[in-house]
């Protein structure tokens, strides 16, 4: 078949032979014409820089150049593409300009998980290709159509202005002057080249392609008909799996006791999106137009706690009684005594919906069987945990199960459950074949886990001199159709609902309910982001009540060292709070100028306004063991390896991990290889979840390498403090005036290839709750707080962000950029928290009708790192991933009240609802 | 069954198949299909126009303007046209990103005939006409007739849109049926006086679809206006001119008090907005006359405070609220 420019009249059926101009070499491939161009990229050309997000071009992961014109790869024919050249992210390299700019990307950290790096990358290469000098508004014009979950963008704005930077700076820390350093992530080049591999992105050619059949009802029986004649009937299907083909036991969860959820369902489903079979079909089979023989009958699903807590509620779980999941309780003084001789109460009850993690990549990943042991190749968050599920599913020893993970495109929690690893394995299993699956954007977000739906009704008390007394908490959280993290949402809530506050009198109580919405799980703050907007708005009203100034009202109840937490626990050390509080003194009485002088030269629409909010939040499982280990070693060569199961997801621990051993053990950061997590490879440093790999992996890394340091030295017999070096094969130092040498080319190498090792292990010390919970929860919690300035157009009821100071209480920035990354990142998912995102189940499974912000959403940010040692942490480090987004929406809320005079209690604060409260107000 | 004609002639016959869908700009086709099939591999005959030239680009004409169907929306943001089409060029800008504004094409847009199209209010505000042809021959329709309602246009079976025309009717006075004001007499440069611009009200900065959107066409005898266009999109199943405060407009002054009581003194009864995911159709009553305004008082937004569009392929849609803006002048 010719290569058309165009076919004539004469129709095209099937593939034709076609050559593109691919980043400047001519690339064959055969295809039907309709075919979009990300898929021939892909799996045509090999070229899987190009990602694929939602094929609705409502994310722009996949945006190449035509023509030096940014397009999104997803919709456009392969048809149509003769005569015009192509530039994918693979192209970059060797064009100067590209190059450029994605050097500017490394030092500016502006890539994170790397997954919407690729179109970021291409959008910015086509603006700079017709603009060379952008202003910060036009480089968010020409970037405005790609999201990014991980960053907040303000890396991105500044890589793309700082493309022509005269004098880059390379931080090369010497040894042992790793941490603190703001070295390029370990992993960041992979990731701007666009070979860093995701989940999607190294199946084997000839792998089966597995497709779930789901429920489109909230809740179903169905019955399946022919299923043997439906594999035999249609040539490309190779089989199908349903409960029946789950060898093992047909129920998981990430909380053992608590499990749940089937990989299939058996008899009836619980949400809308639940696996109820899987077919596995040739490569490049069409299984769209492939009816599936089952029948449904719709059920009435129970939608809401309010219905699920009804006496006459269904159960959704026969052995839940109530459809309560479980309850978390804290209390400590008397509540009861106090709150009526308060000074000020403000009572008010809260409302939030579900909350998609809205990852740019969707799940995915592909598995073999290799001599009887399953290799799941998976997007994960918790490599270990995923085995052992997957061996109960499979009814086999751990050891015969393992989990690789790719690099994963953003997690936020929503990658700590199973999603595609059992239809992977039994698939592989059953067909003896490699197999593959990537979940369509829609299925991603109808199946996976959600932040809880929350109902809150709170009550803060002060005395006249403004010092909280008592508060009481009562929360219902929609735990949804399974258990997922149900619990850690409803234990964690209690302790941190009090805010990092000293509060003597206090009771929090927390319900998990089941419904029939999609299973809620673990999503960036485990449930106190929805508490945190009860506590600091409730702060701002009390605040309001007795004339203190708002952010002097929090420094006056910050809790301090050597007082008692909620949980009875006396904090030695290392509280932070009232440093962050007090470190927006400056930028709060700056902002209040500003605010009244926009209000008195505005018109009377748009009002400007300030708020603040404060957080704590501990690192790690609460008051469970939550162990990770690090190992180290050196080879023969001299050459130092550590095995780093921490899994990165776009938050650094890879690059984290190895400065804290690096200086540990006292080599150059750079000469530290990586080998992350495998659980065939590396020791299990636990779930990347609850802010907790800085600091319990980091330990761990910090205890292996300082073992490894002590290992070495004495084999050369030299004192701990004694510097060395590795001289090739031979370890030599000079202590004491002598020089000393042991050549490790003699040594015996182990299975690892190692001829020295340490292996270390951490768990946090932290103890269980008593009945009213009290006890040592966490042993490191972090700190911050946030000031946000923003404008309410009191006609739409539109808020606009203008500025955002964070500052927070890192205990020690082992890398301040990547700390900087995280604080922007989680401001801008708490932006989304606070005024777009709300998942209706089966109404928004898209990225155009569930928002999450751009760009232009997220205003400049200003972070400032205060270090308040840990006495626990590695380095005095403590976690901030989750730490970041929690104040960012109460903050907001505060902004809107002081610019126009609302309370919003239910988020997200649309623009209907700011108008309608603003309407509410001047009626009133 | 896939077919890329390279003349229009061919194209045509094509269409006259049964079952045949036209595949122009992509950014609806495929979303569309998302879950209906395995793209590329259809039931269907898709034929893609990308290769028939005649249909991409802009011309004045005789009578008015002649913007080809496939004419992308960086195309109309980057062309050189009189300031009747500064709201049309706001629009263009702010339809989805860069990446689908360099491929999205404008009769696409009407013929998905989405009740939040960004592009057809201010087309609807030009009196935009939809040309039409089939192998039988050709027809235009007036674009309030072309589109019938939700998702539903008037195209015929074998029926291919080819252009969308512009008549002139700030020059050519008596082609302006629609508005019952007098044109200002002594006006010796009508083009000067002459005024619009695009409002999109949507819920974050960039790639969003509008909660309601208001387009603006007007003429100004000083500080008067002497004849006006409002559509409003967004606000019912398809959107609409609204005649009667179109009428109420004229010899308003244009400054905001005078403007907001011209706007509250008529029943925007023509609007019928619905609950959805992005707001309450309540909400959108109340926004839609305030709205109005802010796209009245941006036909003035002085030249020097307009958007410069940096990127010839690209749009400049200012984050933020209630986007307002004429775009560029020439």
């Amino acid at each position: 078949m010719s290569n058309d420019v165009a076919d004539g009249a004469a129709a095209v059926d099937g593939a034709v032979l076609r050559t593109v101009l691919v980043n400047g070499i001519a690339a064959s491939f055969e295809a039907p014409p309709a075919t979009v161009l990300t898929e021939v990229l892909r799996e045509e050309l090999g070229l899987t820089g190009t990602k694929v997000g939602c094929s609705a071009g409502d994310c722009g992961a996949c945006t190449v150049m035509i023509d030096r014109a940014a397009v999104c790869a997803c919709m456009v024919p392969v048809g149509r593409l003769a005569g015009t050249s192509i530039t994918t992210v693979e192209g970059l390299t060797g064009d100067e300009l590209g190059e450029r700019l994605q050097a500017s990307f490394l030092r500016h950290a502006a890539a994170q998980c790397g997954f919407c790096t690729p179109g970021v990358l291409m959008a910015a290469r086509a603006l700079l290709g017709t603009n060379r000098q952008p202003t910060r508004q036009q480089v968010m014009d020409g970037l405005g159509g790609v999201l990014c979950r991980c960053t907040g963008y303000q890396a991105i704005i500044a890589a793309v202005l700082d493309v022509d930077a005269a004098d880059p700076v390379t931080v090369r820390p010497t040894s042992g002057k790793a941490v603190g350093a703001s070295i390029e992530r370990v992993d960041g080049r992979v990731k701007v080249a666009g070979t860093d591999v995701f989940g999607d992105d190294d199946a084997p050619d000839d792998a089966l392609v597995i497709h779930v059949i789901r429920s489109p009802f909230a809740r179903a029986a169905f019955t399946f008909c022919d299923l043997e004649s439906f594999v035999s009937e249609n040539d490309g299907i190779t089989a199908v799996l349903t409960a029946r083909d789950v060898p093992g036991v047909n129920r998981f969860g990430v909380i053992a006791p608590l499990a749940d959820q089937p990989v299939f369902a058996e008899h009836e489903t619980r949400f809308a999106g639940e696996a109820v079979a899987a077919v596995v079909v040739l490569p490049g089979f069409d299984f769209s137009s492939i009816e599936f023989p089952v029948v449904w009958a719709a059920l009435n699903p129970l939608t809401s706690p309010a219905l699920a807590l009804h006496p006459a509620a269904e159960l959704v779980h026969t052995d839940r009684p109530a459809n309560v999941l479980v309850e978390g309780f804290v209390q400590t003084g008397d509540v009861d005594a106090v709150m009526p001789s308060c000074a000020a109460v403000a009572s008010a009850e809260f409302d939030s919906p579900f909350v998609e993690h809205a990852y740019i990549e969707p799940e995915a990943g592909w598995a073999e069987v290799i001599d009887g042991l399953v290799v799941i190749h998976v997007t994960t968050q918790s490599a270990y945990m995923d085995r052992a599920s997957m061996a109960e599913i499979l009814g086999v020893a751990e050891h015969r199960v393992r989990i690789v993970p790719t690099a994963v495109g953003g997690g936020f929690g929503g990658k700590l459950d199973l999603s595609v690893q059992p239809f992977l394995a039994l698939a592989a299993l059953r067909t003896g074949q490699p197999v593959r699956i990537t979940y369509s954007r829609a299925e991603s977000m109808a199946s996976t886990t959600k932040r809880h739906p929350s109902k809150l009704s709170v009550s803060i008390g002060a005395d006249s001199n403004g010092r909280v007394t008592a508060m009481s908490f009562e929360g219902v959280f929609d735990t949804g159709a399974y258990a997922s993290w149900g619990p850690t949402v409803a234990n964690r809530v209690p302790i941190h609902a009090s805010g990092p506050y000293f509060i003597p009198n206090y009771r929090a109580h927390s319900t998990a309910v089941h419904t029939n919405g999609p299973p809620s799980g673990a999503f960036r703050g485990f449930g106190v982001p929805q508490a945190a907007i009860a506590q600091e708005t409730l702060f701002d009203e009390l605040a309001g009540r007795l004339g203190i100034d708002r952010l002097e009202f929090r420094i006056l109840n910050a809790l301090t060292a050597g007082q008692r937490t909620v949980t009875g626990h006396v904090l030695e050390g290392g509280v932070g709070i009232r440093d962050c509080l007090e470190a927006l003194r400056g930028p709060w009485a700056d902002a209040l100028t500003r605010a009244q002088s926009l209000n008195r030269a505005n018109d009377r629409r748009h009002r400007s306004g300030i708020g603040v909010a404060g957080i704590w939040y501990g690192c790690g499982n609460t008051s469970l063991s939550n162990p990770s280990t690090i190992k180290v070693g050196v080879r023969s060569d001299g050459s130092v390896v550590l095995h780093q199961g921490a899994i990165d997801i776009g938050q650094g621990s890879n690059t984290v991990i190895s400065q804290i051993v690096a200086d540990a053990i006292g080599i150059e950061v750079h000469r530290v290889l990586l080998r992350s997590a495998d659980t065939s490879i590396t020791p299990d440093a636990g779930k990347t979840s609850a802010s907790r790999q800085t600091y319990v992996s980091g330990m761990a890394a910090y205890l292996a390498g300082v073992s490894l340091r002590a290992k070495l030295l004495a084999m050369l017999d030299a004192s701990f403090d004694s510097e060395f070096v590795f001289d090739a094969g031979v370890l030599r130092c000079h202590s004491d005036g002598v020089a000393r040498s042991v050549d490790l080319r003699r040594l015996p190498v182990d299975a690892d290839g190692f001829v020295v090792v340490a292996v270390e292990s951490y768990d946090p010390p932290t103890t269980a709750l008593d009945h009213n919970g009290q006890g040592t929860p966490y042993a490191v919690f972090g700190y911050g707080a946030q000031l946000i300035e923003l404008s309410v157009d009191t006609a739409t009821g539109r808020v606009q962000l203008h500025r955002v100071v964070a500052a927070y209480d890192v205990g020690k920035a082992i890398n301040p950029q990547l700390v900087v990354g995280q604080i922007e990142g989680g401001i801008a998912q708490g932006i989304g928290l606070a005024l777009l995102e709300e998942y209706l189940p089966g109404r928004t499974n898209n990225l155009h009708d569930y928002l999450i912000p751009t760009i232009g959403d997220v205003p400049p940010i200003e972070t400032i790192i205060v270090e308040t040692h840990d006495p626990v942490g590695p380095y005095g480090a403590k976690g901030v991933g989750e730490h970041s987004l929690i104040p960012t929406a109460p903050a907001i809320l505060n902004a809107i009240h002081h610019a126009c005079g609302i309370r919003i209690r239910s988020v997200p604060a649309t623009p209907t609802k700011v108008l309608a409260a603003i309407l509410k107000r001047g009626a009133a | 069954m896939f077919s890329r004609p390279a003349t229009l002639d061919d194209a045509l016959v094509v269409l006259s198949d049964a079952d045949t869908v036209v595949l122009s700009g992509g950014t609806d086709f495929y979303p569309q299909r998302l879950n209906q099939m395995t793209v590329g591999r259809s039931p269907e005959h898709v034929v893609d126009i990308s290769a028939l030239g005649e249909l991409r680009g802009i011309a004045e004409t005789g009578g008015g303007w002649r913007i080809g169907a496939a004419t992308t929306w960086s195309d109309l943001a980057t062309a050189d046209l009189p300031s009747s089409f500064d709201g049309l060029r706001c629009a263009a800008r702010q339809v989805g990103g860069t990446q689908i504004q360099n491929v999205g094409t404008i009769a696409g847009n009407l013929c998905t005939a989405s009740p939040a199209a960004d592009g057809v209010p201010a087309l609807l505000t030009l009196d935009a006409v939809v040309e039409l042809q089939s192998l039988t021959g050709s027809r235009t329709v007036a674009l309030d007739e072309f589109i019938t309602g939700y998702r539903s246009t008037a195209l015929r079976h074998g029926e291919l849109v080819t252009a969308i025309t512009i008549p002139d009717a700030f020059r050519s006075e008596s082609l302006d049926t629609r508005t019952s004001g007098v044109r200002s007499g002594d006006s010796t440069d009508a083009d000067s006086s002459v005024y619009s611009s695009f409002v999109k009200l949507g819920s974050r900065a960039y790639l969003v679809i509008s909660i309601a959107m208001v387009a603006a066409l007007i003429v100004l005898d000083g500080e008067t206006i002497t004849r006006a266009r409002i559509a409003v999109g967004a606000c019912s199943p398809v959107a609409t001119r609204l005649p009667a405060l179109e009428a109420a407009l004229v010899g308003a002054r244009i400054e905001e008090a005078a403007l907001d009581s011209a706007v509250r003194s008529v029943a925007l009864d023509l609007l019928a907005p619905i609950d959805d995911v992005r707001a309450t159709g309540e909400y959108r009553r109340l926004v839609v006359p305030r709205l109005i305004v802010d796209a009245l008082l941006a036909c003035r937004t002085p030249v020097a405070m307009r958007t410069q569009v940096a990127m010839p392929t690209g749009g400049t849609a200012t984050g933020g609220t209630a986007t307002a803006g004429t775009g560029l002048r020439r």
